[in-house]
C-alpha cells in the first residue's frame, strides 16, 4: 500500500474514514434529537437555537449514539489520564484481554503448524482430519464458550488460560489451512532437486518445505491474531468476567453506559488493527531477509 | 479396478503390534482374575485375532484388510458398550477394559490407513471413501469420548456421555426447536440474507467509482478484522431485545466479508477478456452480468461461506446481552448456571448441527453455480 503514492491510496483512504467520521457525528445527532427534544421540553426552554441543540445532542450522559470526539475524549480519559493500575484504566482491561489472546494465538499457532505438519506428512490422517477441521469451524465456538470455560473451572483451570483456549480454537484454523497450502508449495521440480541430492524428509522439510511455506505462514498468522482477540473478548462474556474489554461491554451494556462500550469497542479494535500491523510488518522483515521479497 | 497394493509402513506396522500387544496384556489381566468377564474375554481375543489377521491381509489386499480391520475393530467396540452399559453389575472398569478400548482404536486407525492406500479410478468408491475416512474418525471420537466418561464416571456436570446428550436432545425436541426457530430461523436467516445482498450491491456501485474503491477497500479489510461481535449490546439497545437486534448485528457482521470480497471479485475478470466484450460492443450492464459476476462467483461465494459460521456466531452472542426467553444463546447461557449440562450440550450439538448444514448447502450451490470455474474443476479432479 505504502508505495502506490499519495493520490491512490492516502488520499481516498482519509476521504472515506472523514466520511464515516461525519455520518457517524450526524447519525448521533439525529438518534440523540428524541431524548434531547424531551429534555428541554422538561427544562422549559423553548426556544433553542439549533447550534445549541446540536451541541447538546453530542454531549449527553448517556447518548443512543455517542458522537466520534465524545468516545475520543473517553478513550483518551481512560487510556493516558488514568493510572495504569487503576481498574477504570482501559490499558488495564486491554492488557487482561491481550495477554489471553496472545496467549491463545501462540497455543493455536502452535496446535496449527503441529497438525498441518501431520496432515502434510500423513495421508491417513489427511483424509480423515481435514473435513473435520472444517466442520469445526462451522460450529459456533463463541456458544460453546461459557461451557469450555465451566468445564475448565471445575478441573480448576482459572483466569487467563480457559479464555486462552477459545481463542486458541479460533486461531488454528487459518494457520492449519495456510500452512498445509504452504508446506505443499514448494514445486515439484524443488522437491526432484531435493531427491537426487537424496535428502532426508526431515531435511527437505527443514530446508525446503519449510522456508516456502512461512509466507502462507504469516498471512495465516495475521488472520489468526484478529480473530484470537474476538475470541478473547467474546470469552469474557459468558464468565461475568470482572476485568477485561468483554467485561467492559458487558458492564457497560448493564449501566446502559453507551460511552464505554465505544470506547472498549474502539479499544478493541485498535489493538486488532495494531497487532495485524505488527505481524505484518514482521512477516515482511521475514521475507526480506529470506529473500522472498517478491511474495 | 484396484490397483497394487502398498505394503503397510513403519507406523501402521506399530499399529497392528500394539493392537496385539494390548489385546494379550488384557488377556492376561483377565486370566488373573479367573475370566470374570467373559464379554471382555472374548472382545480380547478378537482384538488379537484382528491384529494378526489384519497385518496378513495388508500385504496382499488392501481394500480386503481395511474392511476386515473396520468389522473387527466396530464390533469389538460394540461389545466394549455392551459391557458398559450394565457396567453397575461389573463393578469398575479395569485396566484391561482400557486396554481393550485402546486396542481397538489402534485397528481402527490401521484400518483408516489401509483404506487411504486403496488406489481406485473409479469415482464412486473415491466419493464413498471421502465420506467413509473422516466417519469412522467421528464416531470413534464419539466413542472414545463415550468410553472416558462412561468408564471414568466422570460427573454429569461436568462432561456428560454423548449417549446422555443424545438421550436429552430426543426429550427436549420441542424447546430445542423453539431455540433454532427463534435464533437460526429468524435472526440468522433475516441478518444473513440483508447482510450479505446490502454487502453485494454496494460493492457493485462502489465499483463503478475508483475513487471510492481505493478508499473503502483498505477500509473495509480492516473492518474484517476487529472484533464487531462487540457492536451485540449497542444493537440491542437500539432495536430491543427480540430477534431484531439479533439479526441487525448479523447484518453489520456479514456486510463487510460480503463487500471486500465483491470488490476483489468484480475485478478477478482479465483484461483481455474485458477487451473482448469490448470488441462485442458489449454496454457496462451486459459486460457486468456475462463476464464480471460469473467472474465474481467464487469470491462471492467465498464470502457467503465465511459469513454462514459469522451470522451463526453473531446471533448466539448477541442473545447473551438480552432476550426473550427463546434462543439458542439465551438456553445456553441460563442452562448453565442451573447446571443442566447435558441440554447445553444438546444445544450445542444443534448448532454444529445448523452451522455445518448452512455451510455444506452453501457449498453444494457453489459447485452447481461454478461448476465450470477452474478452482471448481481442479478440485473434482
Amino acid at each position: 500500500m505504502s508505495d502506490t503514492g499519495f493520490k491512490n491510496s492516502i488520499l481516498p483512504v482519509t476521504a472515506v474514514c472523514l466520511a464515516i467520521l461525519l455520518i457517524w457525528s450526524i447519525a448521533s445527532v439525529w438518534l440523540n434529537t428524541p431524548w434531547q427534544k424531551d429534555v428541554f421540553k422538561r427544562a422549559g426552554a423553548e426556544n433553542v437555537g439549533a447550534v445549541e441543540f446540536v451541541k447538546a445532542t453530542m454531549a449527553q450522559e448517556r447518548p443512543k449514539l455517542p458522537s466520534p470526539q465524545q468516545v475520543a475524549v473517553e478513550v483518551y480519559n481512560t487510556t493516558v489520564k488514568k493510572k495504569v493500575t487503576s481498574k477504570r484504566s482501559l490499558i488495564y482491561h486491554s492488557k487482561i484481554t491481550l495477554s489471553s489472546a496472545l496467549l491463545g494465538f501462540a497455543m493455536g499457532t502452535l496446535l496449527g503448524i503441529v497438525l498441518s505438519v501431520a496432515i502434510v506428512y500423513n495421508r491417513a490422517l489427511r483424509k480423515s482430519l481435514m473435513p473435520w477441521i472444517i466442520t469445526s469451524q462451522t460450529i459456533p465456538i463463541l456458544a460453546i464458550a461459557p461451557m469450555i470455560i465451566l468445564v475448565l473451572n471445575s478441573v480448576g483451570v482459572q483466569g487467563l488460560v480457559p479464555k486462552a483456549f477459545i481463542s486458541m480454537y479460533l486461531s488454528f484454523f487459518p494457520i492449519v489451512v495456510g500452512m498445509v497450502k504452504g508446506l505443499n508449495s514448494p514445486d515439484i521440480g524443488h522437491m526432484d532437486l531435493m531427491r537426487t541430492y537424496s535428502a532426508t524428509n526431515w531435511q527437505s522439510f527443514w530446508k525446503l518445505r519449510l522456508p516456502s511455506s512461512l509466507p502462507y505462514l504469516f498471512t495465516s498468522m495475521k488472520i489468526a491474531i484478529a480473530i484470537s482477540i474476538v475470541g478473547a473478548v467474546v470469552a469474557e462474556l459468558p464468565t461475568g468476567a470482572v476485568a477485561g474489554l468483554g467485561a467492559r461491554l458487558l458492564a457497560g451494556s448493564y449501566y446502559g453506559q453507551t460511552i464505554q462500550i465505544w470506547s472498549a469497542l474502539v479499544m478493541a479494535s485498535i489493538l486488532a488493527g495494531g497487532l495485524v500491523w505488527i505481524v505484518d510488518i514482521i512477516g515482511r522483515l521475514v521475507t526480506k531477509r529470506m529473500g522472498l521479497n517478491h511474495a | 479396478m484396484l490397483d497394487s497394493t502398498v505394503a503397510p509402513k513403519a507406523l501402521e506396522r506399530f499399529l497392528y503390534l500394539s493392537a496385539l500387544c494390548f489385546g494379550v496384556l488384557a488377556l492376561g489381566l483377565l486370566l488373573l482374575q479367573f475370566f470374570g468377564k467373559p464379554l471382555l474375554v472374548s472382545t480380547s481375543l478378537l482384538v488379537i485375532v484382528a491384529a494378526i489377521v489384519g497385518y496378513k491381509l495388508s500385504f496382499h489386499n488392501s481394500a480386503m484388510a481395511a474392511v476386515w480391520l473396520l468389522a473387527t475393530s466396530s464390533l469389538a467396540a460394540a461389545f466394549l458398550l455392551l459391557f458398559l452399559s450394565d457396567i453397575e453389575s461389573q463393578g469398575a472398569v479395569g485396566f484391561a477394559f482400557w486396554f481393550l478400548v485402546i486396542a481397538s482404536w489402534v485397528l481402527a486407525w490401521a484400518s483408516v490407513s489401509r483404506f487411504t492406500e486403496i488406489n481406485t479410478l473409479s469415482r464412486g468408491v473415491n466419493a464413498a471413501l471421502s465420506i467413509l475416512i473422516p466417519l469412522i474418525f467421528g464416531v470413534w471420537l464419539l466413542l472414545l469420548w463415550e468410553f472416558v466418561t462412561k468408564g471414568h464416571d466422570v460427573p454429569k456436570v461436568l462432561l456428560p456421555a454423548p449417549s446422555d446428550i443424545a438421550d436429552r436432545f430426543m426429550h427436549s425436541i420441542p424447546t430445542l426447536w423453539a431455540d433454532f426457530k427463534q435464533t437460526f430461523i429468524k435472526s440468522v436467516l433475516t441478518g444473513y440474507i440483508m447482510g450479505c445482498s446490502a454487502g453485494f450491491l454496494v460493492a457493485i456501485l462502489i465499483d463503478r467509482s475508483p475513487f471510492l474503491k481505493a478508499g473503502l477497500l483498505p477500509v473495509g479489510n480492516l473492518v474484517a478484522a476487529l472484533p464487531i461481535v462487540g457492536v451485540a449490546p449497542i444493537m440491542v439497545m437500539w432495536f430491543g431485545f427480540d430477534w431484531q437486534s439479533k439479526a441487525a448485528v448479523v447484518v453489520v457482521m456479514t456486510f463487510f466479508p460480503m463487500l471486500v470480497n465483491t470488490v476483489a471479485g468484480l475485478s478477478a475478470a482479465s483484461r483481455i477478456q474485458l477487451d473482448l466484450m469490448n470488441t462485442y460492443a458489449a454496454n457496462y450492464w451486459q459486460t457486468l452480468f456475462k463476464l464480471r459476476l460469473p467472474e465474481a462467483l467464487p469470491f462471492i461465494f467465498n464470502a457467503l461461506k465465511i459469513n454462514s459460521t459469522l451470522a451463526l456466531i453473531g446471533a448466539i452472542v448477541a442473545e447473551f446481552f438480552g432476550t426473550p426467553i427463546v434462543g439458542m444463546g439465551f438456553r445456553i447461557s441460563t442452562e448453565v448456571g442451573k447446571m443442566n449440562v447435558d441440554l447445553v450440550w444438546a444445544e450445542i450439538a444443534v448448532a454444529a448441527l445448523a452451522g455445518s448444514l448452512f455451510y455444506g448447502l452453501i457449498a453444494l450451490l457453489e459447485r452447481l453455480v461454478t461448476f465450470w470455474h477452474p478452482s471448481m474443476r481442479a478440485a473434482a479432479r
